[in-house]
């Protein structure tokens, strides 16, 4: 199912499963308009890729779904349970990077419960949210870092705390914006197995923006390209991927050994090819 | 209150007997955890600077109930401190420029509009008391007053702590968790803003900030989690308090800036291993 911008989200109302669906969606900052017309429609229990290349709005988008930065248009959830349609499904979020100097004394517990709880976290902690805690932590492989602070955790441990507290409570629509930036191989590999096994568990939309396109080639079942503020492009990764624009922003195609940039540069590294 | 000056009476120290120093004292027990708590949170959002200039900008705020011919200026202190907080934040906003150059050029609007009112006819030396404060002078209605705001504080704490925590973590993560965050932002600067008035004529607008951010900062050499980061601050700042009141009174500084000093010698030897201390 190949799509260009402007006709998705047309086949909507046939489909009665919970969904989420984004019609006409826009966003003015100021005068400047940083995302225009981006119809997307995303099903349960599956994993859109965002791609795109910087400042192409990715976040923006993100940031408007979560209602962080108005937005023109329509957002609507279906859920499978209940009949009527909402504006806004339960989002968990997970950001690119949480600055937190080394000394901040806010532990993984703290986190939990300064976001699942009004009851002031210097008293004392509810049990429920230890209870709570403790098990997303465990779907997240972190159990054991209930206790720590989060300055003291590696990059890869902070982002499983944060997906865990993206899944608690269980959301409606999971958002990944560049969870990985700063990560290394094993640890990426370790996040994404995470991630997929969350979606067939818990039947998460989840929406992944990512600048690693293998990566995200291989976990997401469809793939968007957004660039120059719009959304281009919606398929499978392999068509997405397999777009000439798509190929072109990412410099999918520069053949080996040619007169490139890094022939004349001599700081730049070597063009290793990088077409997936 | 007649049972608090009568235990003080009974302590067997010179200080202890002398009715400015009990109510001085009262004071400084109320003052104290009231910095700590909001101290905490003002580095946890790195908010130094923004106190800093509140404290500051108290001159216009000084200047404006001279104009109004106020014999009291707390009223028009309070009311343009909050004023002053709401505009940065909505600059914050709004604006590109970033946020310490913001804070940085409302500071020296609101420090030299007031200084420019309040030295009209070679007229400041009237004012500088308002530089160091005066924490002796303190009145029984006014201590009333601290008391009233350390509850208030105390109660928003109880209310609002959560969210002001994940809003100064991270303002989207907040988002996505349905926390108002312009909201919760206004409504901290504006409380910053009223402690910082309230507080001025006791301990001056030179050491005010230094009041709040020391005993926030030592807490966090020390503690694990938030709950011992507001405990350890509150115990510090009551602790450099009291023995600050006491140094000055047999020093004849200064309250405020002795206290600072105390709070300091405090901030250095929280550097220790917590083993040497605990």
């Amino acid at each position: 199912m190949m799509q260009s911008n402007g006709i998705n989200g047309s086949d909507a109302h046939l489909d009665q499963a919970c969904c989420t669906r984004l019609v006409d969606v826009g966003v003015r900052l100021g005068s400047y308009h940083a995302l225009e017309r981006v119809n997307l429609h995303v099903h349960c229990g599956e994993l859109t890729a965002i791609i795109g290349p910087n400042g192409a709005g990715k976040t923006t988008l993100l940031r408007a779904i979560m209602g962080e930065l108005s937005h023109t248009g329509e957002l609507i959830f279906q859920s499978a349970t209940d009949s009527a349609d909402r504006k806004r499904p339960r989002i968990g979020y997970v950001p690119q990077r949480i600055e937190i100097d080394a000394s901040a004394p806010l532990t993984v517990l703290d986190l939990f419960a300064a976001a699942g709880t009004r009851w002031p976290l210097w008293l004392w902690y509810p049990k429920r949210i230890r209870e709570e805690a403790g098990k997303a932590l465990a779907c997240v492989g972190a159990e054991d870092l209930l206790e720590r602070r989060l300055g003291d955790l590696s990059c890869g441990q902070l982002q499983r705390v944060l997906l865990a507290l993206a899944i608690n409570p269980v959301p409606e629509l999971l958002l990944l914006d560049e969870p990985l930036a700063g990560l290394d191989h094993a640890g990426t590999a370790q996040f994404y197995e995470i991630v997929s096994g969350l979606r067939r568990f818990m039947d998460l939309s989840i929406l992944l923006v990512s600048h690693d396109l293998n990566a995200a080639a291989s976990i997401a079942d469809r793939m968007v390209f957004i660039n120059k503020r719009s959304l281009l492009y919606d398929g499978t990764p392999a068509e997405v991927l397999n777009q000439p624009e798509v190929r072109k922003a990412f410099g999918l195609d520069v053949p080996a050994g040619s007169p490139d940039l890094s022939a004349k540069c001599a700081l730049c590294p070597s063009n290793g090819g990088g077409a997936p | 209150m007649s049972g608090w000056y009568l235990l003080i009476d009974s302590l067997p120290f010179e200080w202890a007997h002398f009715s400015f120093m009990q109510n001085a004292l009262l004071a400084i027990l109320l003052v104290s955890p009231l910095f700590a708590l909001i101290g905490t949170l003002v580095i946890s959002n790195q908010m130094a600077f923004f106190s800093e200039a509140i404290g500051h900008a108290t001159l216009t705020g000084i200047a404006i109930g001279a104009v109004l011919g106020l014999s009291d200026p707390t009223w028009a202190l309070m009311g343009f401190c909050i004023l002053l907080a709401l505009a940065v934040t909505l600059l914050r906003r709004f604006s590109k420029v970033s946020a310490d150059t913001l804070i940085g050029l409302v500071m020296a609007f609101a420090v030299a509009l007031g200084v420019v009112i309040l030295s009209r006819g070679g007229g400041f030396a009237k004012y500088a008391g308002f530089l160091i404060g005066d924490l002796l002078t303190i009145s029984a209605a006014e201590i009333a007053r601290l008391a009233l705001i350390l509850l208030l504080v105390g109660l928003l704490w109880i209310v609002y702590f959560n969210r002001f925590v994940l809003t100064f973590l991270n303002r989207s993560l907040a988002q996505s968790r349905g926390v108002n965050i312009w909201a919760m932002e206004a409504f901290f600067a504006s409380i910053v803003a009223l402690v910082v008035a309230v507080s001025i004529p006791w301990v001056g607008l030179l050491v005010v900030n230094s009041l709040l951010i020391i005993p926030a900062a030592t807490a966090r050499n020390l503690a694990s989690n938030s709950r011992q980061y507001l405990l350890i601050a509150a115990a510090f700042s009551v602790a450099a308090g009291i023995s600050g009141l006491v140094l000055s009174f047999y020093w004849g500084t200064a309250t405020g800036a002795t206290v600072v000093l105390v709070a300091l010698v405090l901030y250095a030897l929280s550097f220790f291993p917590r083993r040497f201390l605990l």
